[in-house]
C-alpha cells in the first residue's frame, strides 16, 4: 500500500513539473524568446553562484560529519603507514588548493560573465605565455608529488629489514590461512595438488622436514609490536587481496604467483582500543579483490602484541605436522603404544601421492 | 569528390556538384525498414545508438538503485523485490549472488553500452559528417553493421539476465580465475559465456564504427576544411576512434584466451588452483596477471574513449555559449593528442597492488601523473574561455559547466590514486568509486547530456523543454555531488568496494547512516533522469519547433544544413569552409560562420 502511495506521489510530482514546464514554454513564446531567455539566464547565473557557496559549505559540513569516522584522526598503525598518511596530507594540500581555486573561478566566471547586452566579449583565442605558465606549474607540482611517492614506493616494495619475521598468508574462498615458519625460520615446501581441506589445508609436502615445525592456523594472526613483518601472500583458488587499512597496506593474493608485503606494527591491539576509544577494536584483514559471492565476509583478524606475549602464545602452538601425525609428536609418546600408532598412520601417508614440484 | 561517390553508390539522395543554388531533390523510395531499421543514414544510426544507449542507461541505473537499496537498508525487506526478482530476492532481500550480478552488469553496461556506444556511437555518427561537411560516413553499410552488432551484443547481454545460474557476477573487469571457473562462482557459468559473447560482438561493433570514423575524418572533409579548422568535437571523436581501434583488439585477445581457458582446457590464466568441493585443478603454469595486462590495455584507454567525446562537445558548447572562441585551440588539440598517447602507457596503474615489478610500477606512476598536465591545460583553457565572455545559460551550457566542475573534482583525486604509494592504501576502496564515478561516469554523462540538449534541435527539428532541462541539471549535479563526495570519506576509512554488507566489520560499519542517505539521493537522481527521458520522447513529437536554421548562432557546418536534413545532409552543394570554427566575437561581430570567406579588412589572430 505504501508503495502505491509513493508511486502515486512521484507521478503527481512529475505531472506538476511537466505542467509548469509546459506553461513556462507557452509564456516564453508569448513574451518572446529573447526576453524569456534573458530571464532564465539571470536565474541560472544566480543559481551558479548559489551552488558554489552552498557547495563549499557542503564540503566543510561533510568533513565535519565524517572526518571522525575515517582512519585519519588516529595515527597510522604501522611505521610505513605514517608515511602514507603524511604523503596523503601533502597531496590533499596540493589538490585541495587547486580544487578550491578552479571551482571558484568556474562558478564565479559563470555568474560574472552571464549575458549582458552592454558587454563586448573579449576575442581571446590564445596566449602562449599563459599556456606555458599553466603547463609548467602543474608539471612542477606533480614532479614533487612523484618524488615523494616513489621514495615511499621503493621503501614499501623493497626488502624488509633484517630482523623481520615472516608469516605466510593464503587466501581461499572465503577465509585466510596463516603459516609461521617455526623455530627453523624456514617454510616447508608445498604443492597445491596435496591440498585436502581436512588434513592438509595448504598442500604441504610432508617429506620436506623444513615444514615439520611450521605452524598453521586460521582466523587470527599474531604479530609483534615494533617488529617488522614480511607477509608472503598467496591464494588457493581465485585472486584475493590482503587489505590492511589500519596499516595502510594492501597486496593481492594471486594463485600461482606469491607476492610479498612488509610493514612494522606500531601499536598493539590493546593500545589501539584505547586510542580509538572503541573497546571492540580489531585489526581486520579485509579481502579487497572481488572473489565470489562471499567476498564481503572474507575477514581475518590480526592481533598485535608485545614480544613477551607473542613468545608465550607461540610456545603453545603445535606444529601442523604434529597435529596431523600425532604419533610423531614427542609429547604423545608414552613409549608403549607408539609402535601401533605408527603402524596405523603409515598406510595413510603412503596413500597420499605427494608430487614434488621442481 | 568521394562524398558524392559514396552517396551515389548506395542510391540515396544525391546532389549535384555543378550548381550551388540549384535545389534538386530526388524522391527516393524509402520503406519503413530502410529508413528506421536498417538505415544507412548516419543521422538515423546515431539516433539508434542514442536510444539503445538510453534504454541501457535506464536499466543500468535501475540496477544501481536496486543494489543501493541493499547497501542503504541492509536489514530491511522489500516484498515487492521478490515479486520482481523472484529467487534472487528471497524474502524481499537481494541475495549476495544477485547483488554481485547487479554490480557487475551495472558496470559493464554503463561503461560499454552507455558511455561508449551511447556516447561516441551517437555523436561520432551524428556530428562527424555534419561538421566536416560530408554527405555520410565513408562506409554507410559498415556503419549500419556497427549498430546492429551493438544491438546483437545488447540482446545477448540482456538474455544473460535470465539464465538459471544468473548473469556474470565477478565484477565488470572479469578477472580470472574467478571469471574462468564456474565452480568458483555460479555467475561464471552460462552467464559468463553470454557475457563474453556479448562483449565480443561489442568489440566488433566498436571496431567497425571506429575505422569508419577515422576514414571519414581523414578523407571526406569538405573543401577548405583542413584538419586545423575542424571543430574540437571532431578532433576528440577522431582520437576516440583511434584509441578504440588500437586497444579493443587487445581486449578481444584477452577474451579469446579466457574462452579457451573456460572451454578448451588451456591454462593461459590458471595455475595452482584448488576449488572447495571440486579439488585441485590440472592447470599449471598460467598467469592470472596476464589477463589484467590485456584487460587494462583496453581498460585504461577505455576511460578516455568515454571522456574524450564529452571533452570535445563541452569545448564546443562552452565556446558557442560564451560567444567567445575556445581558448588555445591548438593547445586543446595537443592535449587531446597527449592524452591519447599517454592513455596507452598507463594501464598498469590499475595493477599497483598485484605484485608487479616495483620498478615497472614507478614508470607507470610517472606516466600516470603526467596525464594530469594535459588535463590541467584543458581545464584552464575552459576557464579562460568563460572569462570575459557573454554567457548564455542554455541547458546544454549548464551541463557543459557542470562537466568542467566534475572533471576538476574527479580528476584531482586521480593524482592521489595514480601515486602508487598512496594507491597501496586507497586501492579498491570507496575512494576509487568516488573518483571514477565523478570523473568518468557522471562527468561523461554530463557531456552526453550537454550534447543531447545542444544537438537535439538538429536531430529532431524541435527543442527540448528548457524548464525541465534546468530542473534536470540542478538536481543531477547536486545529487551527483551528494552521492559521490561523501564516498571519499568512506574510502579514507579503508572501506572496500563490492561488499554486500558491512555490518560484520568493526572497521567499516560506522557508515550505515551515510549509506542510507546516499541510497536515497541515488533514487531521487534516478527519478529525475526519468524526467529527462520523458522530456526527450515528449519533445520528439510535441516539442517547440525549430524555426531558425541556426538556433544557437553557431559557426559550424551542421547549422548550414536544412532544419530537417535528408539523407545526404545538404540539398545543394556541400558548403565550402574558409575559416576555423571559433570566430565568435571577432571584430565586433557576434559570430562568423565557417562558410564566410575571410574579408580583406579582417584582423588576424
Amino acid at each position: 500500500m505504501t508503495m502505491f502511495l509513493t508511486i502515486a506521489v512521484i507521478v503527481l510530482i512529475f505531472v506538476v513539473i511537466f505542467q509548469i514546464a509546459k506553461a513556462s514554454e507557452y509564456v516564453a513564446v508569448l513574451k518572446g524568446e529573447e526576453v524569456s531567455r534573458k530571464q532564465n539566464n539571470k536565474i541560472n547565473g544566480f543559481l551558479m553562484i548559489g551552488f558554489l557557496v552552498l557547495g563549499l559549505i557542503g564540503v566543510w559540513y561533510c568533513n565535519k560529519l565524517y572526518y571522525g569516522k575515517t582512519l585519519l584522526p588516529h595515527d597510522a598503525a604501522s611505521v610505513e603507514g605514517a608515511r602514507v598518511d603524511s604523503m596523503l596530507w601533502v597531496t590533499l594540500a596540493v589538490t585541495g588548493i587547486v580544487f578550491i581555486i578552479t571551482q571558484i573561478l568556474l562558478f564565479w566566471f559563470a555568474y560574472k560573465y552571464q549575458e549582458n547586452e552592454n558587454r563586448k566579449v573579449f576575442y581571446f583565442p590564445h596566449n602562449n605565455k599563459l599556456e606555458v605558465i599553466w603547463t609548467v606549474i602543474p608539471a612542477i607540482a606533480l614532479t614533487v608529488l612523484v618524488v615523494i611517492g616513489l621514495r615511499n614506493w621503493f621503501l614499501f616494495t623493497g626488502e624488509p629489514p633484517q630482523n623481520a619475521m615472516v608469516v605466510e598468508v593464503t587466501g581461499k574462498q572465503f577465509g585466510w590461512i596463516y603459516r609461521y615458519p617455526g623455530k627453523d625460520g624456514a617454510f616447508g615446501k608445498k604443492y597445491y595438488k596435496n591440498i585436502d581441506n581436512a588434513t592438509n589445508s595448504l598442500g604441504m609436502i610432508w617429506e620436506d622436514e623444513l615444514g615439520h615445525d611450521d605452524v598453521v592456523m586460521e582466523q587470527t594472526m599474531y604479530l609483534v609490536k615494533g617488529k617488522p613483518v614480511k607477509l608472503v601472500i598467496g591464494s588457493r583458488d581465485v585472486i584475493h587481496d590482503v587489505g590492511l587499512s589500519h596499516f595502510r597496506m594492501k597486496m593481492d593474493a594471486v594463485p600461482g604467483i606469491p607476492t610479498t608485503l612488509w610493514f612494522t606494527p606500531k601499536y598493539t591491539t590493546k593500545e589501539m582500543k584505547e586510542m580509538t576509544g572503541n573497546p571492540n577494536f580489531q585489526y581486520e584483514i579485509s579481502c579487497d579483490q572481488m572473489c565470489g559471492n562471499g567476498h564481503y565476509s572474507m575477514k581475518g583478524v590480526i592481533e598485535v602484541v608485545d614480544q613477551d606475549e607473542f613468545d608465550a602464545w607461540m610456545i603453545k602452538q603445535k606444529a601442523y605436522y604434529l597435529t596431523q601425525f600425532p604419533d610423531k609428536d614427542p609429547a604423545n609418546k608414552p613409549a608403549a603404544d607408539s609402535t601401533t600408532k605408527t603402524a596405523q598412520v603409515k598406510p595413510a601417508v603412503a596413500d597420499k601421492k605427494t608430487v614434488v614440484k621442481l | 569528390m568521394s562524398n558524392e561517390a559514396v552517396v551515389h553508390a548506395h542510391g540515396a539522395v544525391a546532389a549535384h556538384e555543378v550548381h550551388g543554388d540549384h535545389h534538386h531533390e530526388h524522391h527516393h523510395h524509402e520503406t519503413f525498414i530502410s529508413k528506421y531499421v536498417f538505415s544507412q543514414d548516419h543521422k538515423m544510426i546515431a539516433k539508434q545508438f542514442l536510444i539503445t544507449g538510453m534504454v541501457w542507461a535506464v536499466l543500468g541505473g535501475l540496477m544501481s538503485v536496486l543494489f543501493r537499496l541493499q547497501l542503504g537498508y541492509p536489514d530491511a525487506t522489500f516484498p515487492w523485490l521478490e515479486d520482481i526478482l523472484g529467487k534472487w530476492a528471497k524474502g524481499g532481500r537481494i541475495t549476495p549472488e544477485a547483488y554481485y550480478a547487479l554490480v557487475t552488469t551495472h558496470g559493464t553496461v554503463l561503461v560499454f553500452f552507455v558511455l561508449t556506444a551511447g556516447l561516441s556511437g551517437t555523436f561520432a555518427n551524428f556530428l562527424i559528417p555534419l561538421q566536416i561537411g560530408a554527405r555520410d560516413m565513408a562506409s554507410p553499410f559498415m556503419n549500419m553493421l556497427s549498430y546492429w552488432f551493438f544491438f546483437a551484443a545488447s540482446i545477448v547481454m540482456l538474455s544473460s539476465m535470465f539464465v538459471e545460474t544468473g548473469p556474470f557476477s565477478g565484477g565488470w573487469t572479469a578477472y580470472p580465475p574467478l571469471s574462468a571457473l564456474g565452480d568458483a562462482s555460479p555467475g561464471s557459468k552460462t552467464g559468463m559465456d553470454l557475457w563474453l559473447i556479448s562483449m565480443a560482438l561489442f568489440v566488433v561493433s566498436s571496431l567497425l564504427g571506429g575505422l569508419n570514423y577515422i576514414a571519414t575524418v581523414l578523407n571526406m572533409r569538405t573543401k577548405g576544411m583542413s584538419m586545423t579548422r575542424l571543430p574540437l568535437t571532431i578532433w576528440a571523436l577522431f582520437f576516440t576512434a583511434v584509441l578504440g581501434v588500437l586497444s579493443f583488439p587487445v581486449l578481444f585477445s584477452g577474451f579469446i584466451l579466457l574462452i579457451f581457458d573456460r572451454n578448451f582446457g588451456t591454462s593461459f590464466y590458471l595455475s595452482d588452483i584448488f576449488i572447495n568441493g571440486v579439488g585441485a585443478l590440472p592447470n599449471e603454469g598460467g598467469s592470472a596477471i596476464l589477463y589484467q595486462h590485456l584487460f587494462w590495455f583496453l581498460g585504461h584507454p577505455e576511460v578516455y574513449i568515454i571522456l574524450l567525446p564529452a571533452m570535445g562537445m563541452v569545448s564546443e558548447i562552452l565556446s558557442i555559449n560564451s560567444r567567445k572562441p575556445i581558448f588555445g585551440y591548438i593547445a586543446m588539440i595537443g592535449s587531446i593528442f597527449a592524452i591519447t598517447v599517454l592513455a596507452f602507457l598507463v594501464w598498469a596503474h590499475h595493477m599497483f597492488v598485484t605484485g608487479l615489478n616495483p620498478f615497472l610500477g614507478s614508470i607507470f606512476v610517472l606516466l600516470t601523473l603526467l596525464i594530469a598536465v594535459p588535463s590541467a591545460i584543458k581545464v584552464f583553457n575552459w576557464l579562460t574561455t568563460l572569462w570575459r565572455g557573454n554567457i548564455r545559460f542554455t541547458p546544454a551550457m549548464m551541463f557543459a559547466i557542470g562537466f568542467v566542475s566534475l572533471f576538476i573534482s574527479g580528476g584531482l583525486t586521480g593524482i592521489w590514486l595514480g601515486n602508487s604509494a598512496l594507491d597501496i592504501h586507497l586501492h579498491d576502496t570507496y575512494f576509487v568509486i568516488a573518483h571514477f564515478h565523478i570523473v568518468m561516469g557522471v562527468a561523461s554523462m554530463f557531456g552526453m547530456f550537454a550534447g543531447i540538449y545542444h544537438w537535439f534541435p538538429k536531430m529532431y527539428a524541435r527543442y527540448l523543454n528548457n524548464t525541465m532541462g534546468y530542473i534536470h541539471f540542478w538536481v543531477t549535479i547536486a545529487g551527483a555531488y551528494l552521492i559521490f563526495w561523501p564516498m571519499h570519506y568512506q574510502g579514507l576509512a579503508g572501506m572496500p568496494r563490492r561488499y554486500y554488507d558491512y555490518s560484520i566489520w568493526e572497521s567499516f560499519k560506522q557508515f550505515a547512516e551515510l549509506n542510507r542517505f546516499i541510497s536515497t539521493v541515488a533514487m531521487i537522481v534516478f527519478a529525475v533522469q526519468l524526467l529527462f527521458l520523458f522530456n526527450f520522447f515528449y519533445s520528439i513529437f510535441k516539442g517547440r519547433k525549430v524555426t531558425k536554421q541556426n538556433p544557437w548562432d553557431a559557426t559550424t557546418l551542421e547549422w548550414t544544413a536544412p532544419i530537417h536534413p535528408g539523407h545526404g545532409n545538404w540539398e545543394g552543394e556541400i558548403p565550402e569552409v574558409h575559416r576555423w570554427a571559433y570566430d565568435y566575437g571577432k571584430d565586433g561581430k557576434d559570430f562568423i560562420p565557417q562558410t564566410t570567406p575571410v574579408g580583406a579588412d579582417e584582423s588576424h589572430h
